[in-house]
């Protein structure tokens, strides 16, 4: 691909020239020709970023049901009109879409993308940093655009990822991100939310060898810190109240407090984790009390609760899905219809992967929740339109309409099933090749040259 | 007389018991068989007698059998792990480099749920088998998953041809290398730990040939060892090596091991890179058992690719997708659907990797692996092809025998603590690398155990 570009660059040239010197520079053509096609093996392309006109599709809006041979605009990154035979003055290109479908990007709602290169060398990891109360170290902070992992999740349609540190009790500071940029404010869509790991009564793991006593204690004594923050808080708020009032602001260096004061307020989201059934009771009743603006996240035992987290109309973001039930005596696809559950009782749900290098399953996750209760329809909004709603985005993402961020992809078929190809895909706009990793090793080993012999 | 049937009655138990592996007898009407071997068959019957497929055809009429209607099902052979943990008490003996002596079939645990969650994901075959902390860890034991046995040797897939796990890489280099401060810390050291212990059997054997030629009985016998018995019988070709292997130099160092010893049996495990040196492993003859999308969570996986299956298969390796993990077994049909993603496998294809291509790793392919006659009743069914995101498994068929049905899920377990008086609920860590047992019983070993 890229050969040819020079190769076409270096035309207008050569016809100037004669013909001993024509010789030299086809030599010379070649040669950079080789070094390119050895280039081109190992890196990706570059995202291009045109006014795009896709064509005649069958687009899945969302939120304004699936619409036959419609032509979607997407210009400066937004996409500008959706309908029948559109001819914008000002489209470069053209993407004939017949036979094929247009379905917003698919956003996760809990992952360590960018956060984790490689799982087992901790120094590439930056999503668990030391400390309980530390929920001023920020997701965004630690993202790595150029992690290897992001081509490899957006070729299967996701677009957007919430990255997530974890720890202690406030381990930080999560973001939504976009799976596109050079820097982290490039990604960045606009959404923060403080991170929670509500007080628990679980073992963690099978070889968490605590006693019931134990783990009652810690409980209790992370439940108490959890308040005692909460009113040192309400002091600091007044506090910084009073200052803003008389034109001041609070002078001494308290980071963690500054970082919490939103969320205090309500300005700002916490992202509670919560997994099992009688601690999310617990955390319901701790935002009814405190009034914050929440979102629980995890929430696998919420099969067992539904009507109550209904009732609190607290959103849940849940998953992943494909996992084993967190008791012996569940049946042994509880965590397949969580989603499903919470769902049909009310609660608005999205999913998450809790992943790093395989965020590229969401699809499959979604696919899984779709099958065993939820229902295709509804499980797309899980993935898109739910979440947008949640993070308080829904005015720049999460579907097809005019006016929303051009994040979507073009598929031949159903994107939950196997066989299905993701053939285009943007983000902000932005053109981005179906590539990655996997796709170029696939192309440079398929057919091994050298093969067996040299 | 009396007492003499009292005296002979426990060892009448014992035969009876011996005996009695239990087998059902079950008519499955009107699916869409997929055979694997011979296309698939619109509405077929599959008749299976005392645990043997004996007939398959359309409109089989048969008295005293169990029936199944199979209508819009679809019909396939019991799916096949051919890299679990499951089913087992203890996963590695991590004190030593070589641990040939071993024996996970000694540590069978039938009473584990993961048995029956793998049932409901269609799985009636599994290679549980030792972990990967030693170059030779322990054998390998192929079990049925014959839930609701309580007798662990009912687990026992009786016949199945012996294995053993070798480990390659980072495994036993951290285990015995930074753990232990003891060869190997690389993966030369790796390599020698191999050629030592094949070329020390060689040994063994040709003093125990001595021994046994000499009649006159002048010689003193040689020392008995389990470790030298077992590495010779790897030599013999009695056992199949399954090697845990990530890097494609590694792969190579072995298959030339192999090579200087004279042995063929092997099929290389996860071998994450094996896609880089397809035609090696094609041409040595080796197998390969690997990730449908597992990378990336240690730095010898860094360099994967999804399309591993789909350019080994390709290029002629016989392939399979295995779990190693508690959670994929349960939708292996799945995994095995990614290679239709991440690559172009047939139907067909992507069927074979968890059926007959894992039966021919574990040398059980006479027996698993298709629907044919004469094959052992091991059957999965499901609502809709089997690689469809939507399909949803309905009833699994072990020997005849159904031992998971969707219709009575709810009934096959027990709840240990209805009341709630102590927690029952496990969270899993946000660390994903947990649910990979290959390394579990050697935490105590790393200092830095991530």
């Amino acid at each position: 691909m890229i050969c040819e570009v020079v190769q076409d660059a270096l035309l207008p040239l050569q016809t100037t020239i004669n013909k001993k010197m024509k010789y030299r520079y086809t030599l010379l053509i070649a040669l950079m020709s080789l070094c390119l096609t050895a280039l081109d093996s190992q890196q990706i392309q570059k995202a291009s970023k045109t006014n795009v006109l896709l064509t005649n599709a069958t687009v899945h809006t969302i939120t304004n049901g699936v619409m036959e041979g419609t032509d979607v605009f997407i210009k400066d990154g937004i996409i500008a009109d959706i309908g029948k035979s559109l001819s914008p003055s000002d489209h470069l290109h053209k993407i004939d879409c017949s036979a094929l479908h247009i379905y917003p990007g698919f956003m996760d709602g809990g992952t360590q993308l960018g956060m984790s290169e490689v799982g087992a060398v901790s120094l590439t990891n930056d999503y668990n940093e030391i400390g309980d109360m530390i929920p001023h170290m920020k997701a965004l902070t630690a993202v790595n655009p150029n992690a290897v992992a992001i081509p490899v999740t957006r070729v299967n349609g996701v677009t957007n990822a919430m990255v997530v540190p974890s720890g202690g009790l406030f381990p930080g500071t999560a973001a939504f991100i976009n799976l596109h940029g050079y820097t982290p404010q490039q990604m960045a869509s606009g959404f923060e939310g403080i991170v929670l790991n509500f007080p628990s009564s679980s073992h963690f793991g099978r070889w968490d060898r605590r006693s019931e006593e134990d783990i009652k204690k810690e409980q209790k004594k992370a439940m108490k810190k959890l308040n005692d923050i909460w009113s040192e808080l309400a002091l600091y708020h007044k506090i910084d109240s009073s200052a803003q009032r008389s034109g001041t602001t609070i002078k001494s260096y308290e980071p963690e407090m500054k970082a919490l004061l939103p969320a205090y307020r309500g300005e700002m989201t916490i992202l509670i984790h919560t997994n099992k059934d009688k601690d999310i009771l617990s955390a319901l009743q701790w935002i009814k009390k405190t009034g914050v603006k929440a979102i629980l996240v995890g929430v696998s035992e919420g099969y067992r609760i539904a009507d109550s987290i209904a009732q609190a109309n607290v959103p849940v973001i849940t998953g992943p899905v494909q996992s084993v039930p967190g008791r012996g005596a569940a049946r042994y696809d509880v965590a397949y219809r969580n989603a499903s559950i919470l769902h049909n009782a009310g609660v608005k749900v999205a999913l998450r992967t809790n992943d790093s290098e395989n965020v590229r399953n969401l699809p499959f996750h979604a696919g899984f929740a779709a099958t065993y209760g939820l229902g295709v329809e509804e499980a797309l909004k899980t993935l898109t339109i739910n979440l947008a709603e949640m993070l308080g985005i829904a005015d720049r993402y999460g579907s097809i309409e005019q006016g929303k961020v051009a994040n979507l992809f073009v598929s031949d078929g159903d994107p939950f099933e196997m066989k299905t190809r993701i053939k285009h895909l943007f983000i902000n706009g932005w053109n981005i090749p179906i590539e990655s990793r996997h796709t170029l090793l696939y192309n440079e080993f398929l057919e091994r040259s050298p093969g067996l012999k040299k | 007389m009396t007492k003499s049937i009292y005296i002979l009655l426990p060892f009448l138990l014992y035969i009876l018991q011996l005996s009695g592996q239990d087998t059902g007898d079950i008519l499955i009407k009107n699916g869409t068989v997929i055979t694997i071997t011979d296309g698939v068959l619109p509405h077929t019957d599959v008749l299976i007698r005392n645990g043997k497929i004996t007939k398959i055809g359309q409109d089989l009429k048969e008295n005293n059998v169990r029936i199944i209607d199979a209508s819009d099902q679809y019909v396939m052979p019991g799916i096949i792990d051919a890299h679990s943990h499951i089913g087992i008490e203890n996963v590695n003996e991590a004190s030593d480099p070589n641990t040939a002596n071993v024996n996970v079939g000694d540590a069978i645990d039938p009473f584990t749920i993961t048995i029956y969650r793998a049932l409901a994901g269609g799985v009636t075959t599994s290679h549980a088998m030792h972990g990967s902390a030693n170059a030779i860890g322990g054998q390998c034991q192929t079990i049925k998953h014959r839930w609701g046995v309580t007798d662990p040797q009912e687990m026992k897939m009786s016949g199945a041809p012996r294995t053993i796990k070798f480990a390659l890489g980072e495994n036993p280099m951290r285990v015995h290398g930074e753990g232990r401060h003891i060869v190997p810390r690389t993966r030369m050291g790796v390599e020698q730990i191999f050629r030592e212990a094949f070329a020390k059997a060689r040994d063994y054997t040709a003093k125990w040939d001595k021994y046994n030629n000499n009649p006159s009985g002048a010689l003193e016998p040689p020392q008995y060892d389990l470790k030298m018995e077992t590495m010779a019988d790897i030599l013999n070709g009695e056992i199949i090596i399954h090697c845990h292997s990530y890097r494609a130099d590694e792969i190579l160092m072995l298959m030339n091991v192999l090579e200087d010893f004279g042995v063929d049996k092997i099929c290389f495990q996860h071998v994450n890179e094996g896609f880089k040196v397809a035609p090696e492993l094609a041409a040595f003859g080796a197998r390969a058992s690997v990730f449908a999308d597992w990378w990336a969570y240690k730095f010898e996986v860094y360099y994967s690719t999804a399309y591993n299956a789909t350019i080994l298969t390709r290029n002629g390796v016989i392939t399979s997708i295995n779990s190693d993990s508690r959670e994929l077994i349960r939708h292996l049909y799945h995994e095995a659907a990614k290679t239709q993603r991440y690559g172009d496998l047939t139907d067909n294809e992507a069927l074979r990797l968890i059926t007959l291509n894992p039966a021919i790793q574990l040398g059980i392919e006479d027996r698993v692996g298709s629907i044919e006659v004469g094959k052992e009743g091991d059957i999965a069914i499901f609502n809709k092809h089997p690689l469809s995101i939507y399909a949803v498994p309905q009833m699994t068929i072990v020997d005849g025998i159904v031992r998971f049905d969707i219709h009575d899920a709810d009934d096959m377990r027990i709840d240990i603590d209805p009341e709630e008086k102590i927690s029952t609920f496990i969270e899993e860590s946000s660390d994903h690398t947990s649910g990979d047992r290959c390394l579990q019983d050697v935490y105590q070993y790393f200092s830095d155990h991530k």
